[in-house]
This record gives C-alpha cells, sequence and structure tokens, in this order.
C-alpha cells in the first residue's frame, strides 16, 4: 500500500438493483487520495460524482472491490466501526446543509461532539469553531431554519471540524449559495487544506474545481 | 449530562404537541381503564371477605342426601331432614366447640293486610333466639302466636310490631295468622339463618303449623373459637359420617375461600377487558412512532452520516414512546384515583378499603402495564429508523 495515501480505492463497483434492472453507478473505479490532497471530483449529472462521495465518507458498501481509509479496509468493518469512522475521521458537508432542524446552531456542532465524547463540550472548541466560521454567539442560538444558507452552510463547516476529521467530503457544498457567499466557503475550505485536512469535493462548477490541486472526472460511473 | 437524543425525543414531542396528547390520551384511558377495575375488584372483596368474617364462627350441618351431592347452598338447599337421634349425636360431639341449636325452616304464603307474598319461616328455640338476633324494636315472642321478622320484610309491608300476618295458603284452607312482636336489626347475608326477609317463630308456632316435629333442615354451631372452624368441621364429618353419610357440614371458610377466588377470576376478567382499551392506545402511539420515523427520514440519515450510531437512533424513538407513555401513565393515575373512588362507590358502595395497599396497588400495576405497552409500541418503529439505509435517508425531502 502506497505510504501516504489516505483514502485509496480498488476496482470499486456500486450496483443498485432497481426493479427496471440494475443500475451501475460505479463500475471498477480505482481511486487513491494521497493525505493533505485537495480533489474536485467533476462529471455531469448522474454521472456517479455522490455514489463516488457516498463511498469515500463509507455511507454506503461497494458491490465489489475495496475502500482502504487510513490503510484500513472498509469491508472488513461493520457497521458500529464504520460509524465511528465517519464520526472521528470523516467530516462530511452537504450542498443542502442538512443540519439537524430541531437543535440549534450551537447544538448542531456540538452534536458529533456528544457522540464522541459522550459529554458537553468544556473545552470551547464549538464556540471557538463557531466563531472561526463567523457565526457570533447570539446567532449561535438560533435554529437552521431561521439562518440563511450561507450561514446554514458555515454552521455545517464548524460541525464537520468539531472531531478534527483528517478527511473532509463536500458535496457540492456551494450549490445552494450565492456565488459571493460560494466564494467565501471556498476560500475557507482552501484554508482548512492549506492547514494539512485531506479534502474531496464533488463539484460541477468549473469555478469551484480550480480551487482543487486535482481534478477527478467521473463519466458513466467510470474514473476517465 | 445534557442528553442530547433525549433533547430531540422531546423537542419532537413538543412540535407534535396535539398528536402527542392524542397518543398519550389513550394510554390515559388504559391506565385510568386498568386501575379502576382492579380497585373495584380489591374493594369487592376486601368488603366480600370483611362481611363473611363476622360469620366466620358459624358451622352449617345439613342432612347428606340419599344421593350423592355436593355441600348445599347457603342456609342448605336440601330437603333431607336431620332427625332428632342424629342432632343428639352431633350435639355430643359439637358441643364442647360451642352452642348447637336447630332449625326449623318452610318458605311459605304470606299476606298481609291484602297484599300477598311469600317469605321464609323459621322455627328457633327461644333462648336461641335471644343468643343470636338483636332486636331493633319490640321484644321477644312469649306465645306460639307471635313472630318476630327481619327488616326488609318488615320495609316491605310495612310491619310494626303489633301488625299481623297471616301464614299459609287460604286456597289449602290451613292458615295461621301471627302477631309481630319485634323487629330485628339488618343481619346482612349469612350462612345460617338469612334473617333480613324472614318471618321468625318458636318452635312450637312452626311444628304447630307444618308439623314434622323432631325433623330439622339444619343444625347450627356456634362457635366459641372461631380457629376451631376447621377442627370441628372434621370431627363432626368423622364420627358422624362413619358407618354412611349422614351430613354435610359447611363452615364459612370455604365458602370465603369460593367467593374470593370468583371475584379475583371476575376482576382479572374485567381488567382484561380494560386492557383491550390499551392495545387500541397500543396502535395509536405504534401509528404516531411510525408517522415520526416517517417525518424525519431525513432527519435520521443526517445523523447517521455524521456519526450517530444505530442504537441512538433506537435510542430517540424509544424515548419519544417512553414519554408517550411516562405522561399517559402519570396522567391516567392521578385521574384513576378519582374515577376509581367513584367507580368503587358506585360498584361496591363503600370506599373504606379504597386506599388500603391491596386496592392502590392497581394503579403502579396499571401504570406499568401502560408503559411497558408504550415501550413496545416503540420498539418496531425505532427498529425501522435505525435500520434506514443512510444514504436514503439523506435523499428524502
Amino acid at each position: 500500500m502506497p505510504g501516504d495515501s489516505i483514502i485509496e480505492l480498488c476496482g470499486v463497483t456500486k450496483i443498485y438493483s432497481l426493479p427496471a434492472g440494475d443500475v451501475v453507478a460505479l463500475d471498477r473505479v480505482s481511486l487513491t487520495i494521497e493525505n493533505g490532497e485537495f480533489v474536485a471530483i467533476m462529471g455531469p449529472s448522474g454521472s456517479g460524482k455522490t455514489t463516488l462521495l457516498n463511498q469515500l465518507g463509507c455511507l454506503d458498501r461497494p458491490t465489489s472491490g475495496d475502500l482502504f481509509i487510513n490503510g484500513r479496509n472498509t469491508r472488513e468493518m461493520n457497521d458500529r466501526e464504520l460509524t465511528s469512522l465517519r464520526l472521528n475521521t470523516i467530516g462530511y458537508i452537504f450542498q443542502r446543509f442538512n443540519l439537524i432542524p430541531l437543535l440549534s446552531a450551537y447544538e448542531n456542532v456540538e452534536f458529533p461532539y456528544l457522540m464522541k465524547h459522550r459529554r458537553p463540550d468544556s473545552s470551547g472548541r464549538v464556540g471557538e469553531l463557531l466563531a472561526q466560521v463567523g457565526i457570533d454567539r447570539a446567532m449561535a442560538t438560533h435554529k437552521p431554519p431561521e439562518l440563511s444558507g450561507g450561514q446554514q452552510q458555515r454552521v455545517a463547516i464548524a460541525r464537520a471540524l468539531v472531531n478534527y476529521p483528517h478527511i473532509l467530503l463536500c458535496d457540492e457544498p456551494t450549490g445552494n449559495l450565492d456565488s459571493v457567499t460560494g466564494q467565501q466557503i471556498m476560500e475557507m475550505l482552501t484554508d482548512l487544506n492549506r492547514k494539512g485536512r485531506t479534502i474531496v469535493i464533488v463539484t460541477h462548477d468549473p469555478g469551484v474545481a480550480r480551487y482543487a490541486q486535482r481534478i477527478v472526472t467521473v463519466r458513466d460511473g467510470r474514473v476517465a | 449530562m445534557k442528553d442530547i437524543i433525549l433533547q430531540l425525543a422531546l423537542r419532537s414531542i413538543r412540535i407534535h404537541f396535539l398528536r402527542s396528547v392524542l397518543a398519550a390520551l389513550g394510554i390515559v384511558i388504559g391506565v385510568v381503564a386498568i386501575s379502576s377495575m382492579g380497585m373495584m375488584g380489591a374493594n369487592m372483596t376486601l368488603s366480600v371477605t370483611e362481611e363473611l368474617s363476622k360469620m366466620a364462627n358459624i358451622v352449617v350441618i345439613t342432612a347428606a342426601s340419599g344421593s350423592e351431592r355436593g355441600p348445599g347452598g347457603f342456609g342448605g338447599g336440601s330437603d333431607e331432614k336431620i332427625s332428632e337421634e342424629d342432632f343428639q349425636d352431633i350435639q355430643k360431639i359439637a358441643e364442647k366447640y360451642g352452642l348447637v341449636y336447630v332449625v326449623y325452616r318452610e318458605s311459605d304464603r304470606i299476606k298481609v293486610g291484602d297484599r300477598e307474598g311469600r317469605s321464609t319461616i323459621y322455627g328457633l328455640d327461644e333462648d336461641v333466639m335471644r343468643r343470636i338476633f338483636t332486636l331493633s324494636d319490640g321484644a321477644f315472642p312469649k306465645s306460639t302466636s307471635s313472630v318476630i321478622v327481619g327488616p326488609t320484610l318488615a320495609g316491605r309491608y310495612d310491619l310494626k310490631v303489633g301488625s299481623r300476618i297471616r301464614i299459609g295458603d287460604e286456597d289449602k284452607g290451613a292458615t295461621t295468622t301471627v302477631k309481630v312482636v319485634g323487629i330485628l336489626e339488618e343481619r346482612g347475608m349469612s350462612n345460617d339463618i338469612n334473617s333480613d326477609m324472614a318471618i321468625i317463630g318458636s318452635e312450637k308456632l312452626f311444628t304447630g303449623i307444618y308439623g314434622n316435629e323432631g325433623e330439622y333442615n339444619q343444625v347450627n354451631l356456634i362457635l366459641n373459637d372461631i380457629n376451631d372452624s376447621q377442627k370441628a368441621r372434621t370431627e363432626i364429618l368423622e364420627k358422624m359420617n362413619r358407618k354412611k353419610t349422614r351430613v354435610n357440614v359447611q363452615d364459612s371458610s370455604r365458602m370465603l375461600e369460593s367467593i374470593t377466588s370468583t371475584l379475583g377470576t371476575m376482576t382479572t376478567f374485567v381488567m382484561a377487558i380494560a386492557g383491550i382499551s390499551l392495545l387500541v392506545a397500543a396502535t395509536s402511539i405504534f401509528n404516531v412512532m411510525m408517522m415520526s420515523v416517517t417525518e424525519r427520514v431525513r432527519e435520521i440519515g443526517i445523523m447517521r452520516s455524521i456519526g450517530a450510531q444505530k442504537s441512538e437512533i433506537r435510542r430517540m424513538f424509544l424515548y419519544e414512546s417512553v414519554v408517550l407513555g411516562l405522561v399517559g401513565a402519570g396522567i391516567g393515575a392521578v385521574l384513576a384515583l378519582g374515577i376509581g373512588w367513584v367507580v368503587v362507590l358506585a360498584m361496591v358502595g363503600s370506599t373504606d378499603y379504597f386506599f388500603l395497599p391491596e386496592s392502590l396497588v392497581y394503579i403502579p400495576f396499571a401504570m406499568l402495564v401502560g408503559i411497558a405497552v408504550c415501550i413496545l409500541s416503540g420498539v418496531y418503529p425505532a427498529w425501522r429508523a435505525a435500520d434506514l439505509d443512510p444514504v436514503e435517508a439523506l435523499r428524502a425531502e
């Protein structure tokens, strides 16, 4: 196994069984992402970008092939281990922010912290992260529906970072934001990458992809 | 510690307040129904037990009928009579335990003024009368034409001291007119003599009307010590029935046992019927929980994707159903105190025993059943929620 690869896919195939027949979403994809890389996954709609990201995020299991995260084969992990991998090693940022509507901004960021440590954050980490992404204390008490899209995505970034993940996976993180806000978010991600985080971003926006060091193009479930 | 999973469950209930209240209402009704029925049964049993233990000192001996026959009903239903000889034998055996006396009994037509009806006529020794009865008015009979009457009979026919009753069937010719000289105090149901609806006269009065002198309907033994009940019964049966079965003996402990067990069965039965309401409640909790899961599929997907374990998702929904159960059972328990009181008052007629542990225990019991029902109804939805595929769940609208 290569020394510094943090993510390695070996011949990963994902087939969805639908009533109309099987759909091959990923077809023997092999891909290696080095520690600290900033990779953009591009491709037209339906090409399998999100399916690929879900594989990297261990949200989904491959139909065949192997996925190594930090050198460990995820095929050998049970649901509990995969979940704790998501909790500790991977931060997920979604196009639709995906904050929990019943929790305040602060609690949303605190949620993964509580899942990991089983006690409230007393180190001030949550407040610090919120401040870093530009959410002040007053705003942090608001529930997600009371925040703007940009604010929600900032909260989501803070949430993704709270457990010091090595990998940040972003699915169209600027897709629901105006261009100015989108740019701010991208600069934030670039900054995080500069501080050593591996970032994988799915986008069909070349303007977003240009922040990445490497562009992987997916077409019909294959890496071109 | 701040349990964010519990917080989520509570907030979910709060935003669907009406729906949650309606679901919990089912539990409230179930808990109230089960505990009131249970308390009613318990109060009935306690009340009957106390009523019956008042006459626990009475042993009734009746003649065994020729054919094999179980112990007769209360007061003996057998037509067989106990002969003077048998009575003498019984007395020899039983007099060390207490007072032994004979009872003549007949049911006959009576007429007071122009009102006709039926009544039981007892013939008793005058000394015995004085020992076992208390009068509320008048005096004990001194002649063969005077009687005392039970309070229920007196009430029904407006009988007072001095009233006259004609006993016997006019069409058959033989009638006797007696004078009421005393009214008995209420004595309640008993297995020796049911005096409340009866006319009681001397043995001479009775044999004067019906003949059959020396053939008694039953022999009663009033124990000096209640604890001798079993011993006396065994001894009488053993000695009297050595050669052939001559007598049956009833002591009230067996009757008490059978009544208590019947009441117990009845209580269980009505509680089971009340339990059906909990079944309905279970369906509604289940429905609400399934709705909650469906509405929150996306939230479940989010939680799973950022690292919440299946167990945490399960816990969130179980908390929700447990909270519904606890609130429902809590409100139910408070209402059950009030409604149970009314039910007991209406059905048993007395709330003397309401606050005894034997009665109140049905409230925590019903609460536990209610909460258990809630948890059970929440298990499948919680399991469904935890088992959702995170990717699918995230895609939900």
